[in-house]
C-alpha cells in the first residue's frame, strides 16, 4: 500500500491512499482506523474520507516526523487483515407523494414509471464511504446511473429531517432539517442523527444500507415505535 | 446555585468551552471558543482548569445581573465591560456582588469576548462539551430571562495577566500557513498571489468561517475528492475568494485548499471585524509545531501559579 501524508497545520495529518475509490479502498481505510484507535495516546481524533484519513494528533507528544512514522507502522500492519464480511443496514422509506414530491419529475425525465426508480433504488446496496457535511450525514456511493439527477436549479429551504433524495450520481438521506438542492424522492422515518440516543449517530463508515419500500401505515408505525424506543434496527452481517 | 440572570441576550452569546472531541468521523464540529487563548486564560485566572465553560460574547455584550457574590473575569476583545457602569480591567480577575449589572459597551478592541466565573459555567454537555452548536441542536445562544448556573469556590480576585502578555488584537494581521494539501492543484502564480496579497475580511464572516473579499485569479476548479477539513484550513474555491473555516465549519469538504492557519495564530482572526485584513506567511511544520508547543508550556505555567 502506497501512502503519503501532508501536514495540516501543526496537529493534524491527512493520510493519502492513492487508490481509485472502492469498496476494497473503503475497507482498508476502515481497518486502518480501526488499528489507529488502538493508540490511546496524544492521537485526539481521525476522520475516514473517501480516499484518506485525517488524524488529529497533540504536537506536545508527537512530532510531524514521530507522527508519520507511527502512522506507516500502523499502515503496515493493516495491509495483511482485509475484511471479508458486510454490515447492511436496512432503512425503509415511503416514496413518492409528499414525502418524495420530486420522484415524477424525475421519472419522467428519466423516461422511467415510478414505480421502476422505486425499484431500481431498492435493488442496490449503496457503500457509507465517508459521514461528514452534516452530523450524521453519509456519502454513498452505489446509485445506479439509470436514476442519476442533477441537483435542483433552486435549493429548497428546508428539506425535513429523513429525506432521501438523489444529487447527481449520488443518493443521500439528511439527518437533519436543512436547506438543500437534492430531487427528494422519499422520506425514511429512521433518524439518522438522534441525540436522545446514548449513541446518536445511526450509521458509520463502511457500512451498506439497503433501502426498502415501505406504506404510509408502516411508516406511521415505525415512527411510533421509534418514539417509544421499541423499534428495532435491521442490521445484518453478510460475507462477501 | 443561580449566579446571573439574563437581562439582555446580546448579539449571540453562548456557552463554549474547549470543544467536542471524538466525534468529527460522524459529522459533529468541534465547536468551542473561537479565541481559546481568552477562554484558557480567563479560565486560569478565576483558578479553574483551562478547559472550564465560559461565555463567548460577539460585538454586542449582554446585560446580566449578578445573583450572587463571586469572582469573574473577562478576557478577549474589549467590548467595553463595566459593572453597574463602571469599566472594568480585562484579564483580570474581579468581584461582582448580588445585585451588580455586568454589562459591555461599545466594541473598543476585537470582537469576541469572555467572561469565565469561579468555578465554571454549569452548562448541558453533549457528548462530553458544553459548546454550543445550534445547527444540530447542542444547545442554543443566550436568550432574555435565562438563569445561568455555576457553583463557585472563593479565589482571590486581581489575579491578572501580565501586561505583555496581553494579546493586541489589530485589525490588520498576519497569520502564519502550513501550506496544502491542494496546492499542487492550485498553479504556482495563484498560490503566489495568495501568500503576497492582503485579504479583507468580507460581512460574512461567523463561527463558520471567515470569508475574504479577495478575487484571486483562479484556474483550477476548485472541486477535490472530499476530505477532512481541520480548523484554519483555507479553502480556495474556483470563484477565487478564500474562506478560513472555524470551529463550527462542516467536519468534512470537497473544495481545494492551499493551507492551514497554524493554531495559535486562530485567535488573531477570531478578534478580525469585518473590513479587517489578513496576510498570510508560510511556515514549515516544525516551526507551527514550535509555536505550538510554546504556547502550551505558557499556558501550563500560568495554570500552576493560580
Amino acid at each position: 500500500m502506497s501512502i503519503t501524508f501532508h501536514p495540516l497545520g501543526e496537529a493534524a495529518v491527512k493520510v493519502s491512499f492513492h487508490q481509485a475509490v472502492s469498496p476494497s479502498l473503503n475497507n482498508i481505510i476502515k481497518a486502518f482506523c480501526t488499528n489507529i484507535s488502538l493508540k490511546d495516546r496524544g492521537i485526539i481524533e481521525w476522520v475516514p474520507a473517501y480516499d484518506s484519513v485525517t488524524v488529529y494528533y497533540d504536537p506536545w507528544i508527537f512530532t510531524y516526523q514521530q507522527m508519520t512514522e507511527l502512522l506507516n507502522e500502523i499502515a503496515l500492519k493493516t495491509e495483511q487483515k482485509p475484511s471479508n464480511s458486510k454490515t447492511i443496514v436496512t432503512i425503509p422509506t415511503l416514496y413518492g407523494g409528499e414525502y418524495g414530491p420530486d420522484l415524477e419529475e424525475l421519472a419522467e425525465t428519466k423516461k422511467l414509471k415510478t414505480e421502476d426508480v422505486i425499484s431500481i433504488h431498492t435493488d442496490a446496496d449503496y457503500l457509507v464511504n465517508m459521514i461528514g457535511f452534516l452530523p450524521g450525514f453519509p456519502y454513498l456511493s452505489g446509485l445506479d446511473e439509470k436514476i442519476s439527477m442533477a441537483r435542483l436549479e433552486e435549493p429548497r429551504q428546508a428539506v425535513p429531517a429523513g429525506s432521501v433524495g438523489i444529487a447527481g450520481s449520488q443518493t443521500g438521506i439528511y439527518p437533519l432539517e436543512s436547506p438543500g438542492g437534492w430531487n427528494l424522492i422519499g422520506r425514511t422515518p429512521l433518524r439518522l442523527y438522534d441525540l436522545e440516543n446514548e449513541n446518536p449517530f445511526l450509521l458509520e463508515q463502511g457500512d451498506y444500507l439497503q433501502f426498502k419500500s415501505i406504506t404510509k401505515e408502516e411508516f406511521e408505525q415505525i415512527k411510533r415505535e421509534i418514539d417509544e424506543g421499541t423499534y428495532k434496527l435491521e442490521r445484518k452481517e453478510e460475507t462477501k | 446555585m443561580k449566579l446571573f440572570s439574563v437581562e439582555k441576550p446580546g448579539l449571540y452569546t453562548t456557552y463554549q468551552d474547549l470543544g467536542r472531541i471524538g466525534f468529527m468521523k460522524f459529522g459533529v464540529p468541534t465547536s468551542g471558543a473561537l479565541d481559546r487563548f481568552a477562554l484558557e486564560v480567563g479560565n486560569i485566572l478565576v483558578g479553574n482548569e483551562r478547559g472550564a465553560t465560559g461565555l463567548e460574547v460577539t460585538m454586542q455584550g449582554p446585560e446580566l445581573i449578578a445573583r450572587e457574590t463571586f469572582v469573574m473575569a473577562v478576557t478577549g476583545g474589549d467590548l467595553s465591560p463595566m459593572i453597574n457602569g463602571k469599566r472594568i480591567p480585562l484579564w483580570k480577575s474581579v468581584l461582582v456582588k448580588k445585585g451588580q449589572v455586568l454589562e459591555f459597551g461599545k466594541p473598543r478592541q476585537g470582537v469576541r469576548a469572555y467572561i469565565t466565573i469561579s468555578g465554571g459555567f454549569e452548562a448541558k454537555e453533549y457528548m462530553g462539551s458544553t459548546s454550543v452548536y445550534e445547527p444540530a441542536g447542542l444547545g442554543r445562544r443566550l436568550q432574555a430571562r435565562d438563569e445561568l448556573f455555576g457553583n463557585p469556590k472563593q479565589p482571590k480576585t486581581g489575579t491578572g495577566l501580565f501586561y505583555t502578555e496581553i494579546p493586541e488584537y489589530d485589525r490588520d494581521i498576519e497569520v502564519r500557513v502550513v501550506k496544502g494539501p491542494h496546492h499542487e492543484q492550485i498553479s504556482d502564480s495563484v498560490v503566489e498571489a495568495f501568500f503576497s496579497s492582503t485579504h479583507e475580511v468580507s460581512p460574512q464572516s461567523n463561527r463558520m468561517g471567515y470569508r475574504l473579499s479577495s478575487e484571486l485569479e483562479t484556474n483550477h476548479d476548485g472541486d477535490v475528492i472530499s476530505d477532512a477539513v481541520p480548523i484554519g484550513g483555507i479553502q480556495l474555491p474556483g470563484n477565487g475568494q478564500p474562506i478560513i473555516l472555524l470551529a463550527d465549519r462542516q467536519t468534512t469538504g470537497g473544495y481545494t485548499r492551499i493551507g492551514t492557519v497554524i493554531g495559535p495564530d486562530l485567535p488573531l482572526i477570531a478578534q478580525l471585524p469585518p473590513g479587517g485584513t489578513i496576510r498570510f506567511k508560510e511556515v514549515s511544520v516544525e516551526e507551527a509545531q514550535e509555536a505550538a508547543i510554546q504556547l502550551e508550556r505558557k499556558l501550563r505555567i500560568w495554570s500552576r501559579m493560580t
